[in-house]
């Protein structure tokens, strides 16, 4: 299967497969004019199968939420057709508005417009918390 | 702007000197008679809660301040929809300082958040009660000259007792503490305050038996079943009268046992261990107002 490489963009590369979608999701690629190609289960050498993003165009990523989905992901940033830039993901300490408290005695279940804020509360465990009401994010 | 939301906002090096000061208060008041004259301190309740509002208001007087209150959310903004963000927005325009008790968890943060004035968490639902712990906290300093080498026994309702997880989480930060979580099942400790007191290596055991730990305890912190933590009626029902302290349970306890409640009580303690010289919830009442004196003139920055 052949995708057509990109001059001056962004691969997210090494997603956990079936992450993908959640990812295009989250970080409304939909909305995006140019091409964006979402490849599924493709084969890898360190992790079996791997979901890979490709996107004609260098926008600004939402980080916290690719570290948040996908810590092992990796983001290449490609210019003129070069490999320019290499980041590596990391659990993002605070995310906003990426998971919703359930908890319906929490202030955020009824404040207007209030953002829905998690720390990271245990890195190990991958533990989020609201910051409202410290219940544990899912 | 400096506020207090949870017991964990103040260091332990903090809790010293607002203890430090709390006991100069009793000892010298009229020292501070006029520490806060000409500032203001809101009260905003909106859920039921003579008691605290009552301790806050007579603190914020006795330093010789103001008090604008607002005791009853049906008739605030609140019951037209207006959010608490907006509501410490407003409110910063005409006092210093805010004292906020709200039913769902997390209000005062999003107050303290919108507002440019310090905001004290008088109690937020089931979550925090700082105020109160530090009520406790000069409590046992009175009763025990100490905040470690002590076996702490909390009972009743540790699953909404925001008073337990404030005391545990504040305790949790002194050395050779033993929490003994006394409680029915349905009612235990929630995971992230047990994780408090494993993640700082402190013993602790749960049991359901007060009576069979009671020889071990220095303090003993009893609390309500409260109703309006409950979404079911039967299950509150079922539970509310899990743990009655009665003088026939004190007979093996320590000489020095420190009996403790936030109050108010409905029957978990008998009327008749009121006499026994080992309870102490009434002189927490007192201690809630001179630490709240103290917290006051510490936001407020008066020396």
């Amino acid at each position: 299967m052949n995708i057509d490489s990109i001059k001056n963009g962004i691969v997210i590369d090494h997603i956990e497969a079936g992450k993908g979608m959640e990812i295009f999701n989250l970080l409304n690629l939909d909305s995006l004019e140019c091409a964006v190609a979402i490849i599924k289960n493709a084969s890898s050498n360190k992790m079996g199968k791997k979901d890979i993003i490709k996107i004609d165009d260098a926008i600004d990523l939402d980080m916290d939420i690719l570290g948040f989905v996908s810590p092992a992901a990796t983001v290449d940033i490609i210019r003129d057709g070069e490999l320019v830039e290499k980041r590596k993901m990391s659990l993002p300490e605070k995310l906003v508005n990426v998971i919703y408290c359930k908890n319906p005695r929490c202030i955020s279940s009824c404040e207007q417009e209030l953002p829905h804020i998690f720390k990271l509360t245990s890195e190990s465990g991958r533990e989020y918390r609201c910051i409202y009401c410290e219940t544990k994010g899912k | 702007m400096r506020s207090v939301i949870d017991i964990k906002d103040l260091s332990k090096e903090e809790i010293k000197e607002l203890v430090s000061v709390a006991e100069d208060i009793i000892s010298n008041p009229d020292k501070y008679c006029e520490k806060c004259k000409g500032k203001k301190l809101a009260t905003l309740f909106f859920e039921p809660s003579t008691r605290t509002r009552l301790s806050f208001e007579a603190a914020m007087y006795e330093l010789g301040g103001n008090v604008l209150s607002m005791s009853d959310s049906a008739s605030s903004s609140a019951s037209k929809g207006e959010s608490v963000a907006d509501t410490a927005k407003v409110i910063s325009c005409y006092a210093d300082i805010i004292a906020m008790r709200h039913p769902k968890e997390g209000a005062p943060l999003v107050a303290a958040l919108n507002s440019n004035i310090p905001v004290i968490n008088a109690g937020d639902g089931g979550h925090n009660h700082p105020t109160q712990t530090l009520a406790d906290l000069l409590t046992i300093h009175r009763e025990k000259g100490r905040f470690d080498n002590l076996t702490v026994g909390v009972c009743g309702d540790l699953k909404f007792g925001r008073t337990v997880h404030s005391l545990i989480s504040a305790l949790s930060r002194y050395e050779n503490i033993k929490f003994v979580l006394i409680s029915p099942d349905e009612l235990k400790v929630p995971g992230y305050v047990k994780n408090i007191i494993k993640d700082k290596n402190l013993e602790y055991v749960q049991t359901n038996d007060l009576v069979s730990v009671m020889p071990e305890l220095d303090i003993l912190y009893m609390t309500r079943v409260q109703r309006e933590r409950f979404f079911n009626e039967e299950d509150y029902l079922r539970l509310k009268d899990s743990y009655i302290l009665t003088p026939e349970k004190l007979v093996t306890a320590k000489p020095d046992l420190c009996i403790m409640h936030p109050l108010p009580r409905v029957n978990e303690i008998s009327v008749a261990v009121d006499n026994d010289s080992r309870a102490c919830y009434f002189d927490q009442v007192l201690n809630g107002k001179y630490m709240r004196m103290a917290l006051i003139l510490k936001l407020l920055g008066v020396e």
